[in-house]
């Protein structure tokens, strides 16, 4: 059986060059950026800096989340503007633990309670906070939680027929009422402080070299793999159903086959990947509050996807990746110009980009070829 | 005083006696303007001492001269001063160093002098108390029943046994309703001390409709059990029906604060019409996800702002002449965008979703260039601020009402353009069938980009209006959009009317729930009750009639 999903994987990506390219540069980089930050001196122009290793650990979390929301935009046509939602639970389960490892260490050193309990005046644990000092609870429930919350949500959307933008505007309320709720102090997630000053995570101090190195190759390794479990997910029978049902949600159905089944596995499958892209966000970014469930945020992701070309998985990571390059140099040196960048995004792709920047390079390499032939 | 004016005939025969022994009985008798017995009244205050300024007092309001009022109500408020040169007497008003000098038996102005040309003519504690008394029994008998009804609620707040009287002997002579009702509450209320218990009996059943919250108090205490236990009030069939009167009451008040919170309601609802009536027609009509919906209500605001700054002299105006300005910036710039962005993307409504977001981004950048991130201020004119006191528990602030009534004011004329005009006539046929439409020789390009116009510039003059409920900055159309396609998919898309009950709806729900759960939770509830009812009818209350496949 296993020995089987492999050799389906493999088989997937030998028909994916852009996506055996962009394996291959993920492990390059799981390899080589902390060997750069480990090894050389701080003074050798080979050196990586910490914050650049964290700051690649965030665009891979947010290329894992882009990979989410490319597998039920691009293939299944589900455009969820409340992604954001799902990826902001699984970093809130990690949070969650995260505090609880804190303990006594907290400014008002209380061995249970995390700091904005006792200064909310709170005497004991709220229910939901208990079992999250376990870390193989809190990695549960960074899957459960959305997943859970992505299988209710779905079900009822999905065998109702909520479709096409009704359903998107649903997902932006559910994300939405969400951000509203976890900015209350009374829910016992910290208001809108959210979660901060974490210490370490199983036992290792998180701003030990050591433990971001451990986390850089997890978060590498950890969208590599999603990347193959998605290629995998849609190249397989299902997979197949799935892009029918984008392409001809009726007749799908009219062929016998359960729409909002597929629909909704999908679906989870998506929510929990943005979950676990959370809680790998943040223990290395070290801060998660309610305005990443802002309905904004949200319709970032997609935004990613389609600037890398919608549909083809590769292109959702690279889209995450240049964005937020872009986001991260024009914010720093030209403040106002990102919203008219990131604004004029949006309409140029749309109007012009259809296929994102992958489908401008297969056009041209097309274009190339067919040059050639003649 | 008070019997002179039962007996008309009597002053006139007085009137006469005066004109023939004028020199004895002057300084008693009403006589006409230049009244020489109020001079010398006057000319006695300057040298009298406190004791002698209350007979004058008394003197002045028996004279019944209508302008002993001002000199009473400037005595009292420390502005009747004498000249030192001719010991005169004058009504000063402070002008800076000097003193602007009007005679009170003229009302001629006599000029400004220098302060220290003139003296205050002083009062006490008890003189003051005189005169405000003094007042009141002087505007008991104004023929304006609003400053009779003044006077009354003046002489409530200190009642004696001689104002009680003079209260009592006025009561059977008052004609207007309000006055009467004033005098009766508060001579009931000065009843329930009385040592008779018939008389305090009596006054708790006359109180019984009354909404006043000093007699609520009132009567509570008299039915309280002190921990010794016993009552305020011994007699226990006056606790009886004291404990009736407070029933009755309870009903009222509970009656207006349903009232209240009714109208509370509608005005949140007309909130949400507001934001989403735009909509209604971009979204609802025309099919077209339009993200940019609430910038284009943000810039109707910053419209207003900008409008109040060109006219800083007319503020009550700037807002009348605001909403036709910002229907033509938003609806210009709505025009705009639906022939630069969203005609190139009719028939795929998720692309048309993220183009037009990227024009909210755009349009909020523009605005945060233009005129900063920081909110900007708008005035409220002054006929918008205030309320209208309904009775003593139900006050509704003007704003409140006007929302409503501008709201369902802009709904009638938006459903009168699609129902009534060769615009509104083409809107619907391209809607429901564009390629007959076109057929029929139709423009639709052009009726698109008008619709679309008429959508923004609608959602301009919301904006007009929130610039009144809330702050104006960059961020203001952002927080509403979430909320503007809820309002839209609830009523049911294409439907007017469909938008403007459920706006109304979800406004009466959010009122109703914020008592019990606060405003976030309230607003968290309405959202997640949204979100299951689009589960149970897709197609909101109010669905388009029709036969329609999914793609």
């Amino acid at each position: 059986m296993a020995e089987s999903v492999v050799t389906d994987v493999a088989a997937a990506l030998s028909a994916d060059r852009g996506g055996r390219l962009l394996l291959l540069l993920l492990g390059a980089v799981a390899v080589f950026v902390p060997v750069l930050n480990v090894l050389p001196g701080d003074a050798s122009f080979l050196h990586i800096s910490g914050y650049t290793m964290t700051l690649t650990a965030k665009y891979m979390t947010y290329g894992m989340l882009a990979l989410a929301v490319d597998l039920i935009w691009g293939y299944c046509g589900i455009l969820s503007l409340g992604h954001g939602a799902f990826f902001a639970l699984g970093g809130y389960a990690m949070g969650m633990y995260l505090m609880r490892q804190i303990g006594a260490r907290g400014v008002y050193g209380n061995p249970l309670l995390p700091d904005f309990m006792v200064f909310l005046n709170w005497k004991e644990l709220p229910w939901f906070w208990h079992g999250f000092q376990s870390f193989p609870y809190a990695l549960a429930m960074v899957v459960l939680v959305p997943g859970l919350l992505a299988l209710v949500f779905g079900f009822l959307a999905f065998r109702s027929r909520v479709s096409g933008v009704y359903l998107s505007i649903i997902t932006q309320a559910l994300t939405y009422a969400l951000m509203l709720a976890f900015f209350r102090n009374d829910m016992g997630f910290g208001g809108n402080n959210g979660f901060t000053d974490f210490k370490d995570i199983l036992g290792y101090d998180l701003q030990a070299e050591g433990t971001r190195v451990a986390l850089f190759v997890c978060t590498a390794l950890a969208l590599m793999l999603s990347y193959a479990l998605c290629r995998y997910v849609v190249a397989s029978r299902a997979g197949r159903v799935i892009v029918a049902v984008r392409d001809a949600e009726s007749r799908a159905r009219f062929l016998g086959y359960r729409v909002e089944f597929y629909k909704l596995w999908v679906f989870v499958l998506s929510a929990i990947l943005a979950g676990i892209a959370g809680a790998l966000y943040v223990p290395q970014i070290g801060i998660i509050n309610p305005s990443e469930f802002s309905p904004v945020n949200s319709i970032e992701i997609v935004i990613w996807v389609a600037i890398g070309g919608r549909g083809t998985l590769y292109g959702a990571v690279v889209g995450a990746l240049l964005v937020n390059l872009a986001k991260t140099y024009l914010t720093g040196a030209f403040p106002s110009v990102w919203l008219y960048g990131l604004g004029a995004l949006f309409i140029v792709v749309t109007l012009f980009l259809r296929h994102g920047v992958v489908g401008v390079i297969d056009q041209w390499r097309r274009f190339r070829l067919a040059g050639r032939a003649a | 005083m008070t019997h002179r004016r039962k007996c008309p005939a009597l002053s006139a025969l007085c009137l006469l006696l005066v004109a023939s022994l004028a020199p004895v009985l002057r300084a008693n008798e009403p006589v006409t303007a230049d009244n020489p017995g109020l001079a010398s009244l006057l000319a006695q205050l300057p040298e009298a001492s406190y004791a002698d300024k209350r007979d004058l007092v008394a003197k002045m309001v028996q004279s019944q001269d209508p302008k002993v009022r001002t000199v009473l109500r400037a005595l009292l408020e420390d502005a009747l001063y004498v000249r030192t040169s001719d010991n005169q007497v004058f009504v000063g008003e402070i002008d800076g160093d000097s003193v602007r000098l009007t005679d009170p038996l003229t009302g001629q102005a006599a000029g400004a002098v220098a302060s220290d040309t003139i003296s205050m003519i002083g009062v006490n504690n008890q003189l003051r108390k005189t005169l405000r008394v003094a007042l009141a029994q002087f505007d008991l008998t104004s023929p304006d029943a609003a400053v009779r009804r003044a006077a009354v609620k003046e002489m409530l707040r200190a009642l004696d046994t001689e104002s009680q009287a003079l209260l009592r002997s006025r009561l059977a002579g008052e004609h207007d309703a309000a006055v009467r009702s004033e005098i009766r509450e508060g001579l009931a209320l000065a009843d329930l001390d009385s040592a008779e218990a018939s008389t305090r009996f009596a006054a708790v059943r006359e109180l019984s409709t009354s909404l006043n919250p000093d007699v609520y108090n009132r009567l509570s205490a008299m039915v309280q059990a002190a921990s010794d236990g016993s009552y305020g009030e011994p007699d226990p069939a006056i606790r009886a029906a004291a404990q009736q009167s407070l029933r009755v009451i309870e009903r009222y008040r509970n009656f207006y604060a349903a009232v209240q919170t009714l109208i509370y309601g509608l005005s949140e609802g007309s909130v949400f019409v507001l934001i989403a009536i735009g909509l209604a027609i971009t979204f609802g009509v025309m099919g077209v996800i339009n993200m940019a919906h609430g910038e284009l209500m943000m810039l109707g605001a910053y419209t207003t702002y900008v409008v109040q700054l060109l006219m800083p002299n007319h503020i009550g105006l700037s807002i009348i002449v605001a909403i036709p300005a910002a229907f033509l910036v938003s609806g210009v710039i709505g025009i705009v965008i639906e022939r630069g962005i969203v005609s190139h993307l009719y028939g795929r409504p998720l692309e048309t979703l993220l183009a037009t977001f990227g024009v909210s981004l755009i349009l909020q950048q523009t605005v945060r260039d233009i005129f900063s991130a920081n909110n900007r201020p708008v005035i409220t004119p002054e006929w918008l601020a205030g309320s209208l006191q309904i009775n003593d528990v139900l006050a509704i602030t003007y704003n409140r009402l006007y929302i409503i009534v501008f709201t369902f004011g802009l709904f009638l004329a938006l459903l009168a353009v699609l129902k009534r005009t060769r615009l509104g006539l083409q809107v619907r046929a391209v809607s429901q069938n564009r390629e007959m439409a076109k057929a029929m020789g139709v423009r639709t390009a052009w009726v698109d980009a008008l619709t679309f116009g008429l959508g923004s510039g609608i959602a301009g003059i919301a904006g007009v209006a929130l610039s009144q409920l809330t702050n104006v900055g960059p961020n203001l159309g952002q927080s509403y959009i979430v909320d503007a396609f809820m309002v839209v998919v609830f009523g049911g898309v294409g439907n007017l009317w469909g938008t403007e009950v459920s706006g109304n709806a979800l406004g009466a729900v959010n009122k109703l729930l914020e008592p019990y759960a606060g405003a976030v939770l309230a607003k968290i509830f309405v959202l997640v009750f949204l979100i299951f009812f689009i589960q149970w009818k897709p197609r909101g209350l109010f669905p388009q009639k029709g036969r329609h496949a999914d793609g």
